[in-house]
């Protein structure tokens, strides 16, 4: 396969960076070429974070996706995927949670924010037949906790055919990352709205 | 991960004493040397998280003076603090291998400066690797141990947040290709050798320049330092050089073109590899310079064409070709090249997005249920009114500059405030002063400014931060918390008993979720004379078991939106309600660890356990 380049973004704790290793794992399972960048340090507390991941059989030098490059989008809150969507490649997917999370910071400022606006733009700017709006709330309101997002959106990501990956791809590696008491949960996050 | 590569590398190449300071991007290798190694037996290895980095270094050089193998792993702001015996260091030696694993920061994405610590290696006269990817990392880690014992001298691996926190498949040893384990020959007394003195120093100085002018030469062909000839006739009088992550992103553009110019790869830029640039420079009229932080390489090559007389052209920063600062992005390099090589041979047409709506800022802040909320609020509630000063410091904490707490007016460095609060007190005596600490800076770098208060006979408020870890970087232990880097028991510092000692009359600890007792305390603290402390002390939210949740009874609630607005907890927000269009008040059930810091702020008692939420 070509190099696949893949960007996740959202807001730090919302786990990003699991999701990214279980794609990472996947595709090293098919024996690519895998490299990544992640957000680590201060970011982490509630900023805004973003993941990037490329594999493929081609050789990969660097771990960065340059705007305008990526093939597939995974947005883990409206506001960061329209920060990111500059990455996206004219004709690339976009899987985008619709849950907002309200900045400190706007709250203060007395600023107005809200995923509505966000995802109508996204309607706009994305080509059509390329943005898969999920509604992220299923995971607290089916499965009782939010904490599974991650793993929901990757599923949606995977079935969306744009990862390069197969259900059973990515989720044969589930039990290296996912510690056992949490796995059936994922696992169920993973299969909702299939 | 980069950082976990170096740590299997270092294992290895036969480590056997680990030692290091927690710091973005560096702390994970030393996690990791932890997970590869056993803690004893003939491949046994000593790691620890040390108090600082000072004592990181002088610990590993200890063990390489007994013929062991150490690394040692800080971040670029690190090595300002153990400069001092590293500079000493490179003129006496070691014997064990020694390599320092200093992460540099482009950007600066999590520090305080863009420093740039191949500079500090010509600077200390010791040599350097710059790995290029995660596999370079591996590859060169253990290339730097066999250096470093092969000439007696500490050797730097200096990889960037792009090598460290970069994932990527890497080929490594397997155990039964790893060379037997050798069994340190033990220190041997030789005052001539070990006991720095300027007549020692005088004759080993002149033995380091000779050394780095034959590494030079070596260096020039090792594989990390490549010289690749241009692809096609086109660009054949030009040149591009790179390390670092820079080679790795100029690669990728170069793989995108039919013709490329000549290419010099520098793994090692200091010493710097002549014999292979002036190889790189032969019939060149320009070469292009991509590397983050500082000009080094730039000016090696301005060096070595000036000292060949040589008719080559070199741009970079220097010329403002290039930025000066922050991360050389995929863009940036796209850009270089695209100018340089001037072909119109741009690979990637980018269609922008319509104008996006307005997009919040969205600064990192302290988690829900963070204990330093509390403890900043507290202060800030004592002290309404009062002309004070605030001086914060590195670590989670630092987060209470943003607004609503405001209670950050100053941070400079591990451990600063306390002196700095000292020297406006000084100034300004009518001030009541305060220096936040963590737990982990604390034993790091405070105990320096306390004695210096004390004995300066200043008027301040010590404000130890203890959430028991050390956040920022991963929850990492430190003295105060009676535990190993691999989870063992080791004995607990006292903080409290560790001020009294100093002098301090009054030390009072006091858990900052207890609001109304906080703020009593600071109240009564801060009036007593001379130098005090109070300890907050509260588990880490990200650590601590979470409480239930908080509920908003939306019956009570009259939408005054003082929760939010003074606590700027990120499980708070203010919403209208449907019927009225008057504010809610609206807890995030699933960020909230029910601390009870806005119960207790809530006017109406509207905040509590178990009520129903709109």
């Amino acid at each position: 396969m070509s190099i696949r380049n893949v960007i996740l973004c959202g807001v730090g704790g919302q786990g990003t960076i699991l999701a990214s290793k279980l794609i990472a794992a996947a595709a090293m399972r098919k024996g690519w070429h895998v490299m990544s960048a992640e957000t680590i340090g201060m970011a982490q507390r509630g900023g805004s974070v973003y993941s990037n991941l490329r594999f493929g059989d081609d050789p990969i030098h660097a771990p960065l996706i340059g705007r305008g490059e990526a093939d597939l989008l995974i947005g883990f809150e409206p506001g960061e995927t329209v920060r990111m969507l500059p990455w996206l490649k004219p004709d690339g997917q976009v899987v985008a949670n619709t849950g907002a999370v309200m900045p400190t910071v706007a709250l203060l400022a007395g600023q107005t924010y809200d995923g509505k606006t966000m995802c109508d733009y996204l309607r706009q700017a994305v080509a059509p037949g390329h943005l898969l709006l999920c509604d992220g709330d299923r995971c607290r309101r089916e499965l009782g906790t939010a904490r599974v997002l991650n793993v929901f959106l990757l599923g949606q990501a995977v079935r969306s055919g744009a990862l390069g990956l197969t259900e059973a791809d990515v989720a044969a590696v589930f039990p290296d990352l996912i510690k056992p008491r949490f796995l059936v949960l994922n696992q169920q996050s993973f299969e909702l709205g299939r | 991960m980069g950082n976990a590569a170096i740590a299997k590398g270092a294992v290895a190449a036969g480590v056997r004493f680990a030692a290091g300071y927690p710091g973005t991007p560096s702390t994970e290798t030393l996690e990791n040397v932890a997970k590869f190694s056993p803690p004893s037996g003939e491949r046994g290895v000593h790691v620890e998280w040390s108090v600082n980095e000072t004592a990181a270094l002088e610990a590993a050089a200890g063990a390489s003076y007994a013929g062991a193998r150490s690394l040692v792993t800080m971040k670029q702001m690190g090595l300002n603090v153990a400069s001092d015996p590293l500079m000493c260091l490179a003129y006496i030696g070691v014997k064990g291998g020694m390599v320092v694993m200093v992460a540099d920061d482009p950007g600066p994405i999590s520090s305080q400066t863009e420093q740039d610590t191949r500079r500090f290696a010509s600077h200390a006269k010791i040599p350097c690797f710059d790995p290029s990817s995660v596999q370079e990392a591996y590859d060169m880690v253990r290339a730097a141990f066999e250096l470093s014992e092969a000439r007696g001298t500490p050797v730097f691996l200096r990889p960037t947040t792009r090598v460290c926190h970069a994932y990527s498949v890497v080929e490594v040893l397997d155990d039964e290709e790893l060379p037997p384990p050798v069994a340190p020959e033990g220190f041997v007394k030789d005052s001539q050798r070990w006991v720095i003195f300027p007549g020692l120093s005088y004759r080993n100085h002149e033995k380091l320049v000779r050394r780095n002018e034959e590494l030079s030469a070596e260096l020039s062909d090792s594989p990390f330092n490549a010289v690749v000839a241009a692809r096609g006739a086109r660009f054949g009088r030009l040149g591009l050089v790179a390390g670092g992550i820079s080679w790795a992103l100029a690669l990728d553009e170069l793989d995108r073109r039919t013709e490329t110019p000549r290419l010099f790869k520098v793994g090692t830029p200091y010493p710097f590899p002549e014999k292979a640039a002036l190889a790189f420079l032969e019939g060149l009229d320009i070469v292009l310079c991509l590397e983050e932080l500082d000009s080094v390489l730039e000016e090696e090559l301005l060096k070595v064409v000036g000292k060949h007389h040589l008719p080559v052209k070199i741009i970079g920063r220097l010329t403002r070709t290039t930025r000066v600062n922050g991360e050389n992005t995929v863009e940036l390099v796209k850009a270089y090249l695209r100018d340089f090589l001037a072909d119109g041979e741009v690979s990637c047409g980018t269609v922008e997005p319509p104008v996006p709506p307005p997009l919040p800022m969205r600064p990192p802040v302290l988690c829900a249920g963070c204990p330093h909320r509390a403890s900043f609020y507290a202060v800030k509630q004592a002290m309404k009114g009062k002309k004070s000063l605030f001086c914060g410091d590195i670590g989670c904490y630092t987060l209470g500059n943003a607004r609503p707490l405001d209670m950050v007016d100053t941070c400079l460095c591990m451990g600063a405030g306390i002196a700095l609060a000292q020297g406006v007190w000084r100034v300004e005596p009518d001030t009541t002063c305060f220096a936040f600490v963590g737990d982990s800076t604390f034993f790091a770098s405070a105990l320096t400014g306390i004695v210096n208060a004390v004995y300066s006979g200043a008027d301040l408020t010590v404000v130890v931060l203890d959430n028991s870890t050390t956040a920022m970087t991963g929850h990492q232990p430190h003295p105060g918390t009676g535990r190993t880097i691999r989870g063992d028991v080791a004995p607990r510092v006292s903080i409290e008993g560790i001020l009294r000692g100093i002098g301090l009359a009054t030390v009072e600890t006091v858990d900052p979720l207890d609001l109304p007792a906080a703020v009593a305390t600071v109240r009564r603290v801060a009036a007593e004379p001379g130098v005090k402390a109070i300890v907050f002390r509260s588990p880490c939210a990200v650590l601590a078991k979470p409480g239930p949740a908080l509920r908003v009874d939306p019956d009570r609630c009259i939408g005054c939106g003082r929760c939010a607005k003074e606590l700027g907890c990120p499980a708070l927000s203010l919403r209208e309600r449907p019927d009225s269009g008057r504010k809610l008040a609206v807890i995030d059930e699933t960020q909230c660890n029910g601390c009870g810091l806005c119960a207790g702020l809530c006017p109406v008692g509207a905040i509590g356990k178990g009520e129903q939420q709109a």
